[in-house]
């Protein structure tokens, strides 16, 4: 068991595995994430299909409820990923250049502007909620409410909800590789999870760069 | 530990670390996303009819491919990373597709609609 | 030229205290273990008793339909039990079945590797799958108890056992008056399960093959794991949002399925099959690597046609993505999609025969030894021929029309996937055997086995393609008098079966436990790698990595050195 786990001595540089050598073990890291990435594609394209059936059902009154949505704040949510986008890959650069103070820096710059993306989805839903635009509500599921915004809000919730999760599996997984920087285990040698929990966040503003605009923009 | 790739060398496994690309570059694709999600916006005041979602998608895949060859580095990865990274938007393409050679072909494709109660019951299928 | 490896010459001496089995010793060394051979057995072990289960409950579906009319059960209880039989059958057993064993177990031995690619993650996922175990037999478990405890239980969903069929069919699972979240959650965290197990796979073949390992030179076993490996990771998260939104909709009332809530009940189908399509092939493709690996040692003959074989491997995956909606024929889908997914399944037989004709050419002229894994593969590919040309009948739109929801299907189905994925896993047991834990099972009791299997299987589900060409509906509790003695021929043949899979496993059980015949490490002379290392092997399977020289199907060839 022990040829495993991580010894102490071995703080610096990549950690010891008995089955691969370091570089193996970094692209199969980098190779895995991607593959789950890829996953996570079929995942949110399951709702990306039923959104345009529904669409195509339904275009007049998509449209319509798509104006129920703020888009001046989905814009701003947009922005606010780009940037926690780009401090992510800064912080693989600063990995890369084996730098964990810039990599720490960086980190929580993404960390805070998913907190800050997550507060902000959370007044959006909170004011849907007040208009009684949410499954659950009696309103909403009453017969005479229209049963296309009840698919549109439907998927809304779905869409947006699983991508608000994964913003938070996205900053727990950071969170954990800026607890690593803080202990400057990161080196031009060793930056796999730097780099995978990079390619992860990537992921949850890819999934935003296209929910913003079926949702908000075009409905 | 084992270095049993060695000096032996398969098409899909490499001997390097990751790229690094300039800092300059990763800057550079910043502000083009910028400039990307506010020329989207804008567009999408204008009333273009069906060309409104079209240009949406348009815009939002150059944002991705943005986003994944630079910051993700897929322009660096080898040719089966592409693979596993465009092969799920291809199944995704056929799941879409399928279900578009379906719904809008059937002779009233709105009978779900009109008709709420016609498809209840637990029907039995392989 | 057929000699494998060059470097592994050390790897034939035996080190009995290091190997996987003894080495670390432990209870909690097994439950924590991160050997791949380890959470192989430990998987074994486990769909094995879930096989079990089912089985009984098949054997209770198949008493009750002796006679027509009531036999020992309600109807209720019937609906409950063939969903109990399915859904432990699919979700429980055969899903993960030989990719989570046999793939575990072989593919780093196979590829001279000391692990798969992320064995941390590899044990992660049996506990995954563990989870989602429980979560599926909570979900087919009856509350009972104090009036408080059934409103305590009822307010977290669980309110009787599910009665939908293991397909969840919309709208019927979100009117089901039993504990349909549980179940569809069970099977969203068993497909988790099922992603991580694939995704470790593919990239343990692409990164961890040893030296000259190249892909020409793969065992086939390790193309189709790999193959399958890709289906489980691409396809089951489609069906993972499907069941998500299920759930949405009966926890929360979202309207996507649901046609009261403008939702449109045939999407879920579509959404449905476009998985569990691709999924009878993460079942049965592995099988078709096991009988590719018995037949050429059984035969002396190199595989026929290696290239074929491999690549078909990657066919069946991928035209798998494109067939979907031929269970869907009679769910009132468009004529236009209806002829496509029609004309489309078709050609879901051209790599199939290629493997079937592969197979039975490599046995064409052999020099063939019928050993118990050699039954199992010759009776796999007879099996899967009847279950294919059935298919073919399936995929005929007018023809599909009339079978559809008959027995028809269900023999069908259960000659792909008993003929098929079920006998593929015996044949690999028993071929497997030797090496993973250094026993001789008895020849003699597990070809008696193998006939009970075989008769019984056949006796089981042959009567029941005529009860579906006379119009038997399946999942019926009841029946017209002209369809009993089919019937009864097939109950009888079922409990025939269970004989033979029983005899079938407690023979190699008790060879395990108590057996006092030690098995060489290569009883068959077999020329790939997991063969060349000790019976059982290391705790890191090869002492030296070994170097491959050579693709692994070089039989009745001259042999350099007589290492062989």
């Amino acid at each position: 068991m022990s040829t495993y786990a991580q010894t102490a001595d071995q703080e610096q540089g990549p950690p010891h595995v008995h089955h691969m050598d370091p570089v193996t073990a970094y692209h199969a890291a980098k190779f895995g994430m991607w593959l789950f990435l890829a996953t996570e594609v079929l995942l949110f394209g399951g709702l990306f299909a039923a959104f345009a059936v529904y669409r195509w059902y339904y275009l007049s009154e998509f449209h319509h409820a798509s104006h129920h949505l703020n888009w001046q704040l989905g814009a701003v949510n947009t922005l606010v990923l780009l940037f926690s986008s780009f401090t992510a890959a800064l912080a693989v650069d600063a990995a890369q250049h084996g730098d964990n103070a810039r990599v720490r820096k960086n980190l929580l710059f993404t960390i805070c502007c998913g907190c800050i993306f997550l507060v902000i989805k959370y007044f959006e839903w909170s004011a849907k909620y007040h208009h009684g635009l949410f499954p659950g509500t009696a309103e909403f599921n009453g017969a005479e409410f229209n049963q296309a915004y009840k698919s549109f809000f439907g998927l809304y919730y779905c869409m947006t909800g699983l991508h608000a999760f994964h913003v938070i599996a996205g900053m727990g997984l950071l969170f954990w590789v800026f607890r690593k920087a803080q202990r400057n285990r990161f080196s031009a040698d060793y930056y796999t999870p730097v780099e995978v929990g990079a390619l992860y966040w990537h992921l949850v503003d890819l999934i935003w760069i296209y929910l913003f605009p079926l949702l908000y923009l075009v409905g | 530990m084992s270095h049993h790739h060695g000096s032996h060398s398969h098409d899909d496994i490499s001997h390097e670390l990751g790229h690094v690309v300039p800092y300059k570059v990763y800057a550079t694709v910043f502000g083009s996303l910028v400039a990307l999600t506010v020329i989207t916006v804008a567009v999408s005041r204008v009333d273009f009819g069906v060309l409104n979602i079209v240009i949406a998608m348009l815009v939002a895949s150059v944002k991705a491919m943005l986003v994944a060859l630079f910051f993700m580095h897929l322009k660096y990865e080898k040719p089966i990373t592409w693979m596993f990274a465009f092969f799920p938007i291809f199944l995704l393409g056929l799941l879409i597709g399928g279900v578009f050679l379906d719904n809008p072909f059937r002779s009233d494709p709105t009978v779900h609609v009109s008709a709420p109660a016609a498809s209840s019951g637990a029907a039995a299928h392989h | 030229m057929s000699s494998q490896c060059t470097a592994g010459t050390c790897n034939s001496c035996h080190d009995d205290d290091h190997n996987y089995l003894k080495y670390p010793k432990g209870f909690w060394s097994w439950v924590t273990t991160v050997d791949h051979k380890r959470i192989g057995l430990l998987y074994l072990f486990t769909i094995l008793i879930f096989f079990f289960v089912a089985g009984v409950f098949a054997l209770l579906v198949r008493t009750e339909l002796m006679h027509a009319g009531r036999d020992i059960m309600d109807a209720e209880t019937y609906n409950m039990f063939f969903t109990l039989h399915g859904a432990i059958m699919i979700f429980l057993f055969i899903v993960p079945g030989i990719p989570a064993t046999m793939g575990n177990f072989l593919l780093p031995l196979m590829i001279g590797a000391k692990d798969v690619a992320f064995p941390r993650l590899n044990l992660m996922s049996y506990y995954i799958y563990v989870l989602g175990a429980i979560m599926a037999l909570v979900a087919l478990i009856r509350p009972i108890g104090p009036e408080g405890l059934q409103k305590f239980l009822a307010g977290l969903g669980l309110i009787g056992p599910v009665d939908t069929g293991w397909t969840f069919y919309a709208p019927y699972s979100l009117q089901s008056g039993s504990s349909v979240i549980w179940m569809t959650g069970a099977a969203f965290v068993l497909g988790f399960s099922s992603i991580l197990t694939g995704l470790n796979f593919v990239v343990t073949v692409h990164k961890l093959r040893a030296p000259g390992m190249s892909w020409d030179r793969l065992p086939v076993f390790v193309w189709a794991t790999y193959a399958t490996a890709i289906i489980q990771t691409l396809a089951t998260p489609v069906v993972g949002i499907t069941l998500l939104l299920l759930i949405m909709e009966r926890a929360m009332g979202v309207g996507i399925f649901n046609p009261q809530l403008g939702g449109d009940p045939v999407l879920f189908e579509h959404f449905f099959w476009f998985y569990s399509h691709p999924v009878v092939y993460i079942m049965v493709l592995p099988a078709f690597g096991v009988v590719g690996e018995i037949i050429p040692v059984f035969s002396r003959k190199p595989i026929f046609g290696y290239r074929a074989v491999c690549y078909a491997s990657l066919a069946i995956a991928f035209i798998g993505f494109l067939v979907w909606a031929h269970h869907m024929f009679v769910a009132g889908i468009s004529d236009t999609s209806a002829i496509y997914f029609s004309a489309a399944t078709f050609f879901v037989a051209v790599p199939t025969a290629v493997k079937v004709f592969n197979w039975v050419s490599t046995m064409y002229k052999g020099s063939i030894r019928f050993e118990s894994p050699m039954l199992y593969a010759m009776g796999f590919v007879f099996l899967f021929m009847v279950a294919g040309t059935t298919g073919i009948y399936l995929a005929t739109l007018a023809v599909d029309v009339f079978y559809h929801d008959t027995y028809f299907v269900v023999a069908h189905f259960h000659y792909t996937i008993q003929g098929g994925a079920v006998i593929g896993l015996m044949a690999a047991l028993h071929f497997w055997f030797p090496k993973m834990s250094d026993k001789m099972y008895n020849e003699t009791l597990a070809r008696f086995a193998w006939v009970l299997d075989f008769v019984g299987f056949n006796l089981t589900f042959l009567p029941q393609f005529v009860l579906g060409m006379e119009g038997m509906p399946r999942r019926y509790y009841d029946y017209l008098p002209q369809f009993e003695p089919l019937h009864q021929i097939s109950t009888v043949g079922s409990y025939v079966n269970a004989i033979g899979y029983t005899a079938a496993l407690m023979n190699l059980l008790f060879a395990a436990l108590f057996s006092k015949r030690k098995a060489p490490s290569n009883p068959y002379n077999s020329l790939s790698l997991e063969w060349q290392t000790q019976s059982p092997p290391l705790h890191e399977n090869f002492k030296e990595t070994p170097v491959v020289t050579d693709w692994t199907y070089g039989y009745g060839e001259p042999v350099e050195g007589g290492s062989h």
